[in-house]
C-alpha cells in the first residue's frame, strides 16, 4: 500500500501544495489575459494601419503651445512638446501645492480659534469647497476670470506696465541669460548652506550644551554664494517690458487664465482637505502637554513651535503626502480648460498620430515616476520627523 | 450626614461644585474677550453681512423672475427663467421629452432607497434584496423595451440619473473587487501579492483621466473582433477599475486593525482560511471601515463628473451644454454653475453628515477621543 501523503487526492491537502497550486493558477491566469489582450490589439492595429513604436517622438510636432518654459515652437518634435507638458504640470502642482498648504495651514489653525465666528466662518470654508466637485470648480474659477476682466484691447493697468484682461496678466520681464542661471543655482546652493551650517551649530549646541548666536552666521552662508555670483558672472539686468499692440500685447510675462483657474482650483479644493488635516494633528496633542510646557515655562508660541508641532507633524505628515499626491494628479483636469499640461499635450498628440496606447503609456508612466517620487520624499521626510522611539 | 450649615462652614459645598463656565452663546466673552478678538469678530462680521446681503440682492431683490434671455442680458441679478427653461435638460439631457417620468422615477426609486436604508432601524437581510431589486428596476425603468416603454439607447442618457448611476455603480462593483484585492494584498503568497500590489499602486499613481482615457481609447482594442463596447460601459469600466483601487486600501486598514488574536482564534477553532475571512475577520474589517468608505463614495459621485472630459453628457456637462444653448450663450453662465454647485453639495453634504452620525453610531470601543 502507497503512503499516504504520496497519493494524489492527499496531496491536494497539503497546505504548501495548495499555496503553490494557487500562485501558479493566479499568476498564468494574469499572463494568459495578457496574452489574449495583446494578441487582439496587435491584430487590431494591423488591420487599421495604425503604425506601432516610438519613432513619432522624433518628427515635428507641428502645433502650438500657449504656455511653455523652455524653448519651444511648432516645429520642434513630438518629445520636446510632451517635455513641455510635463513641465507645465510641474509648475503648476508646485504653485497649488504651495497655495494649498498656507491656505490650508490657516484655516486649520481658524478652525481651533477660541473665537466662534471665526471657526463657524472656517467651517463653511471647508464645507463650501469639500462638498463641490473639483472640475466644477475649474470651470466656475474659469468663467469667472473671462467674465469678469476686461478684453486685451481695454486691458487694465493696475499699476504701470502691468496689464490685467481675460487673456491673463502681463507683468515685466528679466530678459534671462545664462549668467542669471548661475546666480539662481549659487542662491539655491545658499540656502543649502546655510541648512548645513545650522545643523552643524544645532550639533554643536546638543554636544556642548551652550547656545550661541547663530542667525548671523546662518545669513552669511544663505547670502554669500548668490552676492559673489553675481560679482563674478556680472548678470546684466535688461527688462523686458510689455508692449500695447493693436490686438495683443506683446513682450513680457503673462500668465495666462488658463494657468490662473488651475492654480486657484486645485489650491483651494486641497486647501479645504489640510485644514482638516492640520485640525487633526493639531487636537491629536493632548492638553497635558501644553500644560506640561508651560509649567516648565515655555511661551505659548515656544510651546507651539517646539513641543506641540513636532508631534502634531508626526499625524499630519502621511496624510499631507496623499493630499500633495492627489493635487499632482489633479493636475490633470487641466484639459477641461485647456492649460497645456502633460495630459493635453499628449491628447494632441494622440490625435495628430493615432498612436493612442503609446501616448496613454507615456503620460501613465510620468504620473506613476512622480508619483512613487513624492511618496519617497513625503516617506523619507515622515520618517525624520516621526517620534524616536526606544 | 452634615447639614449644608456645616457644609458651607467647611467650605465643602464650594469644592465639590465644579466652577461655573460661561458655555453658552449669549455670553460675549469669546467674541470680544480681548482687543484682537473683538477685531477678528468684527472682521467676520462684516464678511458675513457682505456675503448675506450680496446673495441677497443677487438671488432676490435683483434678480430677473420673469422674460427670457434677453430680460436676463439687462438684468444684474440672478437669472431664474434661465434654470426654468433648462432645468429638465440639465436633470435628463437629451432623453426624450416625453419618457422624462421614467428617469425621474427611477432616480426617486433611487433616492427613496437610499434615505430607507440609511435608517438603523431597517438594516436587515431584507435591505440586499432592496438593492438587488432597485438598480435593475432602475436600469430597466430608463432602457426600456418591457410592458411598452420604448427603448432609449444610453446614447441619449445623461444629466443627474448618470451621475447617480456612475458612482452607485462603482462603488457596488468596485467594493468587491476592492475585497478581492485587499485580501490578496495581505495574503502571504507571495504571487498573488505582487499582483495586487502592482494593480493597485498603478491604479493609485495614475490619475482618474488617464484611466478614463485608457478605457474609452483602449478598451475597443483589447476586445475580441465583433465586440463593440458602449461608450458608457467603458467610462464605468474605468470608474470600477479606479473605485475597486481605492477601496482596496480602506479595506486593508481595516483588515490590520482586526486583532491578530482573532485570527488565531479562528485557526484554533479550526476554520480555513475562507471560512475564517467570511466569518470571523472580514464582518469586523468591514464594520470598521464603513465610515471611510461612504466618504469614498462622497469622492467617486463628485469625480463621476470627469467623464465629461471623454465626452459622457453627466449633470455637469448636460448644465455646461445648457450654457452653451444659443438662446442663452454667455448669459447665465454663473446661474448655472451655482446652480450645479447646490446640487452636488446637497447631496455630498447629506452623505458626509450621514458618515459622521455612521461614525458615532459604529463606535463600540471606549477609547477616549485624543486631545480633547
Amino acid at each position: 500500500m502507497a503512503s499516504p501523503a504520496s497519493s494524489p487526492t492527499r496531496l491536494l491537502y497539503d497546505v504548501r501544495v495548495r499555496a503553490v497550486l494557487y500562485q501558479v493558477v493566479a499568476v498564468a491566469l494574469v499572463v494568459g489575459v495578457g496574452f489574449y489582450l495583446f494578441g487582439n490589439v496587435s491584430r487590431k492595429l494591423a488591420e487599421q494601419n495604425i503604425a506601432t513604436g516610438f519613432a513619432y517622438l522624433d518628427r515635428p510636432a507641428g502645433f502650438v503651445i500657449s504656455q511653455s518654459f523652455i524653448a519651444y515652437d511648432s516645429g520642434n518634435s513630438y518629445a520636446r512638446a510632451l517635455l513641455v507638458g510635463i513641465f507645465n504640470t510641474i509648475w503648476v502642482s508646485v504653485f497649488a501645492v504651495v497655495l494649498s498648504t498656507t491656505m490650508g495651514l490657516i484655516v486649520g489653525i481658524a478652525r481651533l480659534s477660541r473665537n466662534p465666528m471665526l471657526s463657524l466662518l472656517a467651517l463653511l470654508y471647508v464645507e463650501a469647497l469639500r462638498n463641490v466637485p473639483l472640475l466644477l470648480y475649474l470651470f466656475l474659477w474659469y468663467a469667472l476670470i473671462i467674465g469678469v476682466f476686461p478684453p486685451v484691447r481695454e486691458a487694465w493697468q493696475p499699476l504701470p506696465e502691468v496689464f490685467l484682461s481675460n487673456g491673463g496678466l502681463i507683468v515685466p520681464s528679466l530678459r534671462w541669460s545664462g549668467a542669471h542661471s548661475a546666480v539662481l543655482a549659487a542662491a539655491i546652493a545658499g540656502v543649502v548652506m546655510a541648512f548645513v551650517v545650522a545643523g552643524v551649530f544645532r550639533r554643536r549646541r546638543m554636544e556642548s550644551g551652550r547656545s550661541q548666536t547663530v542667525w548671523p552666521f546662518v545669513l552669511a552662508a544663505l547670502l554669500a554664494p548668490p552676492l559673489l555670483a553675481v560679482l563674478i558672472a556680472q548678470p546684466d539686468f535688461v527688462v523686458n517690458w510689455p508692449e500695447r499692440g493693436r490686438f495683443r500685447i506683446t513682450g513680457g510675462v503673462q500668465v495666462t487664465p488658463e494657468f490662473t483657474a488651475l492654480l486657484v482650483g486645485l489650491g483651494l479644493s486641497a486647501s479645504a482637505g489640510i485644514a482638516e488635516i492640520v485640525r487633526a494633528g493639531i487636537l491629536s496633542v493632548g492638553r497635558g502637554q501644553w500644560e506640561a510646557s508651560r509649567s516648565v515655562g515655555l511661551r505659548d508660541r515656544q510651546t507651539m513651535r517646539l513641543v506641540v508641532l513636532p508631534q502634531a507633524l508626526r499625524v499630519i505628515v502621511p496624510p499631507l503626502t496623499s493630499s500633495y499626491l492627489s493635487t499632482f494628479k489633479n493636475s490633470s483636469l487641466a484639459i477641461a480648460i485647456g492649460y497645456p499640461d502633460l495630459v493635453m499635450v499628449s491628447n494632441t498628440t494622440m490625435n495628430q498620430t493615432g498612436q493612442a496606447i503609446e501616448g496613454i503609456a507615456i503620460f501613465m508612466l510620468v504620473y506613476l515616476t512622480m508619483s512613487i517620487a513624492i511618496s519617497l520624499f513625503m516617506n523619507w521626510y515622515n520618517a525624520r520627523v516621526a517620534l524616536v522611539e526606544r | 450626614m452634615a447639614t449644608a450649615a456645616e457644609m458651607d462652614a467647611l467650605n465643602l459645598s464650594r469644592a465639590v461644585l465644579p466652577p461655573r463656565r460661561a458655555r453658552s452663546l449669549t455670553s460675549l466673552k469669546p467674541y470680544f474677550g480681548t482687543p484682537l478678538n473683538a477685531l477678528i469678530t468684527l472682521v467676520c462680521l462684516w464678511l458675513v453681512y457682505r456675503v448675506v446681503t450680496g446673495a441677497w440682492g443677487w438671488l432676490v431683490t435683483r434678480a430677473i423672475v420673469e422674460g427670457g434671455p434677453q430680460a436676463c442680458k439687462a438684468g444684474a441679478g440672478a437669472c431664474w427663467p434661465f434654470l426654468a427653461a433648462k432645468l429638465r435638460f440639465m436633470l435628463f439631457g437629451f432623453y426624450p421629452y416625453d419618457e422624462h417620468w421614467r428617469p425621474a422615477l427611477a432616480v426617486a426609486l433611487f433616492l427613496g432607497a437610499i434615505i430607507f436604508s440609511m435608517i438603523p432601524r431597517f438594516w436587515t437581510r431584507a435591505l440586499l434584496w432592496l438593492w438587488l431589486a432597485v438598480p435593475i428596476l432602475c436600469g430597466v425603468l430608463l432602457y426600456g423595451g418591457v410592458a411598452g416603454l420604448p427603448v432609449v439607447t444610453t446614447t441619449n442618457w445623461g444629466g443627474l440619473p448618470l451621475s447617480f448611476m456612475l458612482s452607485f455603480v462603482g462603488l457596488a462593483l468596485g467594493f468587491p473587487l476592492g475585497v478581492v484585492l485587499a485580501l490578496a494584498r495581505s495574503s502571504k503568497l507571495p504571487a498573488i501579492q505582487v499582483i495586487a500590489i502592482v494593480f493597485i499602486e498603478v491604479v493609485r499613481g495614475v490619475p482618474l483621466v488617464s484611466i478614463l482615457f485608457m478605457a474609452s481609447v483602449m478598451l475597443p482594442l483589447f476586445m475580441p473582433d465583433g465586440v463593440t463596447v458602449d461608450k458608457l460601459l467603458r467610462a464605468q469600466v474605468a470608474i470600477i477599475i479606479f473605485a475597486g483601487a481605492y477601496i482596496a486600501e480602506t479595506v486593508r486598514g481595516g483588515l490590520q486593525a482586526v486583532p491578530k488574536g482573532q485570527h488565531e482564534a479562528a485557526a484554533a477553532l479550526g476554520l480555513g482560511y475562507w471560512l475564517a475571512m467570511r466569518k470571523i475577520i472580514l464582518p469586523q474589517a468591514l464594520k470598521i471601515v464603513i465610515p471611510p468608505l461612504v466618504n469614498i463614495f462622497i469622492g467617486f459621485f463628485q469625480d463621476t463628473t470627469l467623464v465629461t472630459i471623454i465626452g459622457l453628457l453627466d449633470f455637469l456637462d448636460t448644465v455646461r451644454a445648457s450654457l452653451r444653448d444659443p438662446n442663452w450663450q454667455g448669459i447665465a453662465v454663473i446661474e448655472g454653475y451655482v446652480f450645479a454647485a447646490f446640487v452636488y453639495a446637497v447631496f455630498s453634504y447629506g452623505i458626509g453628515s450621514y458618515s459622521r452620525f455612521l461614525e458615532r453610531r459604529l463606535k463600540t470601543d471606549h477609547e477616549r477621543s485624543p486631545g480633547r
